[in-house]
This record gives structure tokens, C-alpha cells and sequence, in this order.
């Protein structure tokens, strides 16, 4: 049969037209539009405060260790689990290092090290119960919450342990230096005070490139036939991204540059992007989460899967905890306390399944940002503490609720 | 009393984009039992839910007469007021209940919602007497076999005054002796006068207990006969259900059959939970290239277990013996292992076990041999998407494209799509549990041309069914397996239902 064929048997496609494709994937675009949407808000509600260049700033130091630890927690979720745990692992690590850095004087190259070894330990005992013993990973991830958090306090003795060396807290507060030549000229030029020249190339090149990879996947669905995003669709949601990027990173550029946490949270998105919709492990991922007896019958190893989502769990609740406390420049009993939540939120938001199976990289991190700009926006308005936590948990509930009726009309 | 109590007048119910229903007519006479059958996705569930209120009065177009009046139901319960019953397909029994909970489950025996315990228990051992079980009201029903689990589902509908049963499917999980116990009942049911609709694939059964069949196809009533007196047969109700007449259900294949592929030797295996308990007792059989054995028995004579077990050591503990593959020993003691040493095992429950509802065709067709579409780390969509249409192409898969999830697809091509996966594999030897179950006619027959041309490229093939005829049909070489132990061999050209049986019964 020829494409063409098969094309006219399809009752979905060529019907409806654009409404009709909207509802169907109402779920992608709505996620953008909502975080797009609540931009547009506080930025009007707070007289142009949220965007202002310290504040973009702000947002991303603010989210990066919540959008590290929804990397890992997506992975964890599609699989079919969930890890309650990793606040307070996040926040042993951080204490772990403040002693190991403050306390006992190693240098940051070994501290760094060894936490990120720690965070993969601590990742590899919970999964061993979870993936070995078919202990359910609530009940395991509850207690470990519990038990790193008693660690925490243990290890810094109820106290607050910091400050961190310079040279440690650059991890979190730290910028890239401007590399490339011609900031100070092109700041004259569009009359602003600085311009970091390699913050705007590096936002054009990341531009440029979600357009590159958008047309590579549309011309491929298109020679299979299954393309069915209308063009004004295609070229409006690239559009919209394209330009949000160098929009953020233009900003960025005419404060400091860009964030040291900036580059390893992107990376590490890339990373996890390219690991889970790419690589076979990916794929195993997801078919241990979508079925987990059809997956080991089809000769995956299930245990030795979800004991991998464990150990990578641990590691970048590891990373998130080095950079916590050299944000904070201080280790905290408290640290982390109740992050978990905030994360799994994060990834439910990004329309991940509580049934496993179902989720992207890029919704857990959109998702992360969408709380985080909640978050950010309400404070600047003064709202009280306690209506932004209403609010918040109402938004995650609206999300999964969208996500349910999608479903089921679908 | 009416001699009509249901009698559907020109149902039509569609659904955006697809007519499911187009003037369908039932006339179901009182006191007797109505066949409905059709192929899979011809309507036959529709037209039951729209009987029964699921889709309300009003979604639908057509009149429902019922016990001399029109009927118009909001909702199952509705209906079950009215005393419809209807027993689905997938039993609705909470597994972690007594028998007599379940039984009365909405429907307790119970004064100002305080349970009358004694009471609950007393009817239920009444109503279990009723279909003939005798259990204790205060069994678990996960303790329970799918065929006992079945009685249950009628004895609940007895607790609720019914006055049309209806069964869809009700023998399609059912071992030969199950099904032959539960269609006794249904008969001692209809002796007392109950009404009763079966929905069925299975032909024999419908002949034994229908007193009129309804052929449903593609939305429309083809045909309704009396099964008295005219002689109807087996073959008028296949025509009339693929719409075309089919001399032959199992297609013709000459048997080149070469070098012996594998061989089992002393295979034993214990229960997963009673270390002690051996459920597997020392099996020995072989497979050539180009054959197809066939493995007999009922169910619980540890067919699947037997070939799970082999596959990657996915069922039991304790396990000895040797598994060769071209007269070598090989290590099966993994599934990965068992695969890269040439073996397949298509399982018996496809939806739980054999595919990833939620995903894609492709993403199915793949699975089990992602190393072949990508560079070991990185998959290879094109190459991927190339494999899974030269499967379609290749299994008539019937789908508007690779892209579509299982899910939404009907169970022969489901069915389709996991031989895709392991056909994909690249296996010698393919172990097909049941792999026509739950399937309509139309694509059994396309499976059975499918085991063929596996048989034809020189694979072995092992095939473990509980419908004889289609044993007997297929196979070049039959085993016949019971409580665990092989208790009999013999090539086709001998083998029979009967024999088969007798060595089941007798050993």
C-alpha cells in the first residue's frame, strides 16, 4: 500500500482541519501556552519586574536544582516508580560537602567527587530494594526521606555549617566569562549599560538549532506520512520557542552573562533528551514503565533497569545538592525539605503518567519552570505563602485533571 | 407470559466518523438461548450496550421492546432492574473478596448498612449450589480457577432476579472441561426457563446449546435461523460471518521437515511459591526445521509453565534439565539468553504480557531486538520505521500506519504484531502459546498461514492450544501433556480428538 493510499483510509487526517488537530493535542501546546501565558501575566501584574534581566537571572538559579532533580525524577516516574526521597538526599549532600569543604578542609575537585559518588550510592541502595526486592518504591524512597534526613541533621550536629571558599560557591552564583569580542561596541549600539556577547550567540545558536531539528522531524514524519501539524501550527510553535530562547538569553546578556548553572542545567537536558527519545536505554525505559512483564519477557532487564533510574536519581539529587548549598553558601539542616514535592509536581505538570510509561524530558523541565515562574511572580506581588502554596497545588491538580479528560476523550 | 421478551427493532449507533451499528434487528424469544455471533469489531458488544444502557436511550437510533413495552434504559443499572444481565468477557470479580462478598457486591444483604453475615453466607451457598460449585462461601476468589471464577460471575447474576443472562465470550478463557461445565449449566438454566443470550466465536458450542443463532457482520444482522430441525452447519454460520465461504479453516502445507533444531531433555521445574511442589516432571521433546508440534492438554496440565519456564527461566524456580540447540547445549537461563540462542515465546496473554498497549506498532515490532535498529546505543528511527512497515506489509497488519498504538487495534492484529516481534528476533524456534485466542475467524486463518510459511522458511515451531481441531489441523507432530508430565507422542496422521483425550483421562 502507498502512502497516498493509506493516507485517504485514515479518517483522522485531512478532517476537522485546524480545530480539530488543536483539541487532539491540546496537552503539548497547552503546557507551552500556559507557561507562556503566566509570563505574560506577572510580567503585566508586576509592572515588567519579572523580566527584567536581574530576575530572568534569578529564575533560572532559582529552579536549576528543581529542574536537575526532574531529569532523574522523570526517569524514575516513567519507569512506574516514584523517589519521595530526594529532598532530603539533596540536602544530606549539600551537608555532606559543607563538612568536607568547611569543616575538614578537602579540596572542591574531591568534595564534588565524592558527593556525586555518595548521591549514586544512596541512589543504588534504595533501587536495590526497589528493583531486587519488589519493595514498592514509596514505601522505600518514604523511608529513605526520613533516614537522609536524620542524616543531615546528624552530620552538621543541628547546626548551619558555611561559609563555602569563593571558588566553591561559583558552581551555583558563578558566570561564564564573554569569550567572543565586540560587547561593549554592541552595547552602545542598542544602548544598554552591558552585553555579553557569547549569552546572545549561544541563544541564536540554540535558536537556530530547535528550528533545524523542527524542520528535520517534520520532513521526516512527512515522508511516512504522518505529518499532521498544520503548517501555520509548525511555524508558529518554533517561532514561539525560537524566539523565547534568544528573548531569555538577550536578556541574560545585558546582566552578568550566562549562569555557570545555566550551561550544566542545558546540557543536562540535552543529555537526558537525547538519552530517553534516542538511545535504546531510552526506549527500554519506557517499555519497562508502559509494561513492565512484556518488557522482561521481551528480553529487558527489567531489576537492573529500575535500579539504573535509582543510581541516576541519586546522582543528580547529588549535583542538585552541590549546587543548593553553594547557592545558599551555606548547609542547612532544613535544606531540601519538602523539595521532592516540587519536583514530582514538576514532572506531573510536564504530563508525565502516574502509571509509568508516559512523559518527556522537555514537559518535567517546562513543567519545573512553570512553578518556578508561579513562584517567582507571586513573591514579587507579595502574596502571602500560603496562598501560593493553594495555588500551586491547585495548578498541578488542573494539570493532571487536563491530562485525564484528554485521555479519555481521546 | 409473551412468547417475544426482547426484540431490538433496526438499531443504528454511530460513533464520529464510524457507523458501528446500522439497522441491526434481535428478536430473542422467551425461554430460549440466542446465539449472537460475528467477527471481532462486527458490533456484537455494541448492540449489547446499547442494550443495557451504557449508551443511554436517546445516543441511539432504533426501538428496544422488552417484556411487551418499550424500553428505554439510562444506565446498566437500569437495565439490570429490568433483570439484563450481562457477564463480560473480563470477569468482574474483586479477587480479594469472598465468594459471598462478591456475590452481593452492591447488592448486600444488609439492615441500616450493617451486613447480615449469616445471611449473606447462607444465600450464597444456596446460589452456589445453583451453578453446581462447591465451595465455600468464604473462599477467596483469587483461590479460585478462571472456570469456577465464571460460575461465580452466573451465581451473581442469579442473587439479582435475572431474567436475561447474558454471556459474552463466557468458554473464551475456559479449559475443554470448564466449558463443557458451564454449558450444562446454561442449559439447566434454560430447563428452568431463563432466557439467555451467548455471544460466541466457538462453532461447536454454539451448535450444542443455541436454539436460534444471529450473525452479526460489520454493523449489520446478516442472518438469524432456528438451529433445529434445518440442519444448519458450522459452515453456513463461517460464510455468514466472513461473508465469504471457507472450505478449508486450516490452510494446506506440504511438511519439509529437516534436522532436528532443538531438543529438551529432563526438564523439571517447581511451583514459584512451594519450593517443594514440582509442577514440571522430567518433559523431554524435540523440534525439527519446518515443523509444527503441537502441544495437547487441558488447562493446568502446565503447558505455559513448561514454556515460560524454558524461555528465560520467566516461570517457577528450582529448575534442571538441558535444553540443545543444533545438538548443542545452550544457556537459557535468561530471556535475553534464551533469545540470542534462537528462541521466541509468544505468550498467551498478549494484552499483560505481550504487548505495550500505549505504544506504537512500531515501538512494539522493535522491542525485542532493538540492537538490530540501531548502533548499539543510539536507535536508528529510519531503520526502525522500515522494519516495522516491512512487517505490516508482510503480516497484513491492518492499521492506517506504524505510527498508531496497539491498543486501538482488533486482537488478530495485536496478535499480528507480537509474531511481528519475534519474528523480528530472528528465533529458530517460536513457541506459540494459544496464539488464536480471543481471535475471530477471518485472522485465525491468517495466523495459521503465518505458522506455515515459518514452517516452510525452516523454523520450528511449538505450538501449545487447547483447541484440538486446530492441533489436529495444524500440527505435523502432536504431545500430549498432562499434570505436568508428557503422557503421550504421536504424529498427526494418528492422532485424534479422542485418542488425545483418552491418553488425558486415562493417564
Amino acid at each position: 500500500m502507498t502512502i497516498a493510499e493509506e493516507k485517504l483510509e485514515s479518517p483522522e487526517q485531512g478532517r476537522g482541519g485546524v480545530g480539530a488537530y488543536l483539541a487532539a493535542n491540546l496537552r503539548e501546546y497547552g503546557l507551552l501556552f500556559a507557561l507562556i501565558a503566566i509570563m505574560a501575566f506577572f510580567q503585566i501584574v508586576t509592572d515588567g519586574t519579572l523580566l527584567r534581566p536581574i530576575n530572568v537571572t534569578n529564575l533560572l538559579l532559582q529552579n536549576s536544582y528543581i529542574v536537575i532533580m526532574a531529569l532523574g525524577m522523570l526517569i524514575v516516574i516513567v519507569a512506574g516508580h516514584i523517589d519521595l526521597s530526594v529532598g532530603s538526599v539533596m540536602g544530606f549532600v549539600g551537608a555532606l560537602a559543607a563538612v568536607m569543604v568547611v569543616n575538614l578542609g578537602y579540596s572542591i575537585g574531591v568534595t564534588m567527587i565524592a558527593s556525586i559518588a555518595v548521591g549514586a550510592l544512596i541512589g543504588g541502595a534504595q533501587g536495590y530494594w526497589i528493583a531486587y526486592w519488589k519493595i514498592p518504591s514509596f514505601i522505600v524512597t518514604l523511608a529513605g526521606m526520613l533516614v537522609f534526613r536524620g542524616l543531615s541533621l546528624w552530620l552538621l550536629a543541628g547546626q548551619s555549617v558555611g561559609p563555602f571558599p569563593r571558588e566553591f560557591q561559583i558552581i551555583a552564583t558563578g558566570f561564564v566569562p564573554d569569550l567572543l569580542p565586540g560587547g561593549a561596541a554592541l552595547a552602545e549600539l542598542i544602548d544598554v549599560r552591558n552585553l555579553n556577547v557569547l549569552a546572545l550567540c549561544t541563544g541564536i545558536v540554540a535558536a537556530v538549532w530547535v528550528v533545524w531539528s523542527g524542520l528535520k522531524q517534520r520532513n521526516r514524519n512527512k515522508s511516512y506520512g504522518i505529518e499532521d501539524e498544520p503548517r501555520a501550527f509548525f511555524v508558529a510553535r518554533i517561532a514561539v520557542i525560537s524566539l523565547t530562547l534568544v528573548f531569555i538569553l538577550y536578556k541574560l546578556s545585558t546582566f552578568r552573562g550566562l549562569p555557570n548553572v545555566l550551561i550544566t542545567m542545558g546540557v543536562l537536558t540535552v543529555i537526558y533528551a537525547f538519552l530517553t527519545e534516542r538511545t535504546v536505554l531510552g526506549r527500554r525505559i519506557y517499555a519497562l514503565g508502559g509494561n513492565e512483564k512484556a518488557a522482561k519477557l521481551s528480553g529487558i532487564k527489567t531489576e537492573r533497569l529500575t535500579f539504573l533510574a535509582f543510581v541516576n536519581m541519586g546522582i543528580l539529587a547529588a549535583i542538585a545538592g552541590l549546587v543548593f548549598a553553594a547557592r545558599l553558601n551555606t548547609a542547612t539542616p532544613k535544606a531540601g525539605f519538602a523539595l521532592e514535592l516540587d519536583v514530582i509536581a514538576a514532572v506531573f505538570i510536564g504530563g508525565a503518567s502516574m502509571s509509568g510509561g508516559v512523559g518527556k524530558i522537555v514537559g518535567a523541565v517546562v513543567g519545573a519552570f512553570l512553578m518556578g515562574v508561579l513562584n517567582n511572580g507571586m513573591s514579587i506581588m507579595g502574596i502571602g505563602i500560603d496562598y501560593q502554596q493553594m495555588i500551586k497545588g491547585l495548578v498541578l491538580l488542573a494539570a493532571v485533571i487536563f491530562d485525564v479528560y484528554n485521555k479519555q476523550k481521546g | 407470559m409473551q412468547d417475544t421478551l426482547l426484540e431490538m427493532r433496526s438499531i443504528t449507533k454511530t460513533f464520529p466518523g464510524v457507523k458501528a451499528l446500522d439497522e441491526v434487528s434481535l428478536k430473542v424469544r422467551t425461554g430460549e438461548i440466542h446465539a449472537i455471533c460475528g467477527e471481532n469489531g462486527a458490533g456484537k458488544s455494541t448492540l449489547m450496550k446499547v442494550l443495557s444502557g451504557v449508551y443511554p436511550a436517546g445516543t441511539y437510533e432504533g426501538e428496544i421492546h422488552y417484556d411487551g413495552g418499550l424500553a428505554q434504559f439510562r444506565d446498566i443499572a437500569d437495565s439490570e432492574r429490568s433483570g439484563i444481565i450481562i457477564i463480560h468477557q473480563e470477569l468482574a470479580l474483586v479477587p480479594l473478596l469472598s465468594i459471598a462478598e462478591n456475590l452481593f457486591l452492591g447488592n448486600e444483604n444488609a439492615g441500616r448498612g450493617i451486613i447480615d453475615w449469616h445471611e449473606t453466607n447462607q444465600r450464597a451457598e444456596g446460589l452456589l449450589r445453583k451453578v453446581g460449585l462447591s465451595d465455600a462461601p468464604t473462599t477467596l476468589v483469587d483461590k479460585l480457577g478462571v472456570g469456577k471464577q465464571q460460575l461465580v460471575e452466573i451465581a451473581k447474576a442469579l442473587a439479582k432476579d435475572v431474567r436475561l443472562l447474558i454471556l459474552d465470550e463466557p468458554t473464551a478463557a475456559l479449559s475443554e472441561s470448564d466449558s463443557q461445565t458451564l454449558l450444562d449449566l446454561m442449559l439447566e438454566l434454560k430447563a428452568q426457563g431463563m432466557t439467555q443470550i451467548i455471544i460466541s466465536h466457538k462453532l461447536n458450542e454454539i451448535r450444542r446449546i443455541a436454539d436460534t443463532v444471529t450473525v452479526i457482520r460489520d454493523g449489520q444482522s446478516v442472518s438469524s435461523f432456528d438451529t433445529a430441525g434445518d440442519g444448519i452447519t458450522e459452515d453456513r454460520i463461517v460464510r455468514d460471518m466472513v461473508g465469504r465461504s471457507m472450505e478449508n479453516r486450516y490452510p494446506a502445507r506440504t511438511p519439509k521437515i529437516g534436522e532436528r533444531i532443538m531438543k529438551v531433555s529432563d526438564w523439571s521445574v517447581h511451583h514459584p511459591e512451594h519450593a517443594n511442589r514440582r509442577v514440571i516432571h522430567g518433559v523431554d521433546f524435540d523440534v525439527r526445521a519446518g515443523e509444527v508440534v503441537g502441544i495437547a492438554g487441558l488447562m493446568g496440565a502446565g503447558r505455559t509453565e513448561l514454556a515460560m519456564s524454558i524461555f528465560g527461566r520467566s516461570w517457577g524456580q528450582g529448575i534442571s534439565g538441558q535444553v540443545e540447540m543444533r545438538g548443542k547445549p545452550v544457556d537459557v537461563s535468561t530471556v535475553t539468553r534464551a533469545i540470542d540462542n534462537g528462541l521466541a515465546y509468544v505468550t498467551e496473554d498478549r494484552k499483560s504480557l505481550g504487548l505495550i498497549l500505549d505504544d506504537t506498532i512500531q515501538r512494539n515490532i522493535t522491542l525485542a531486538n532493538l540492537g538490530e535498529v540501531s548502533n548499539g546505543v543510539v536507535l536508528n528511527e529510519h531503520a526502525e520505521t522500515a522494519v516495522a512497515e516491512k512487517y505490516r506489509t508482510d503480516l497484513a497488519i491492518r492499521t492506517p500506519g506504524v505510527f498508531q498504538k496497539v491498543g486501538n487495534l482488533s486482537g488478530g492484529n495485536q496478535q499480528k504484531v507480537v509474531l511481528s516481534k519475534w519474528l523480528f528476533a530472528g528465533p529458530e524456534v517460536l513457541i506459540l502459546d494459544e496464539p488464536t485466542r480471543g481471535i475471530d475467524v477471518g485472522a485465525k486463518y491468517e495466523i495459521y498461514g503465518l505458522i506455515n510459511d515459518l514452517a516452510a522458511a525452516g523454523k520450528g515451531v511449538v505450538m501449545i492450544s487447547s483447541e484440538m481441531p486446530e492441533l489436529l489441523g495444524m500440527c505435523d507432530r502432536i504431545y500430549v501433556m498432562n499434570e505436568g508430565a508428557f503422557v503421550g507422542e504421536m504424529p498427526v496422521a494418528e492422532a485424534s480428538q479422542e485418542r488425545i483425550m483418552s491418553l488425558i483421562v486415562n493417564h
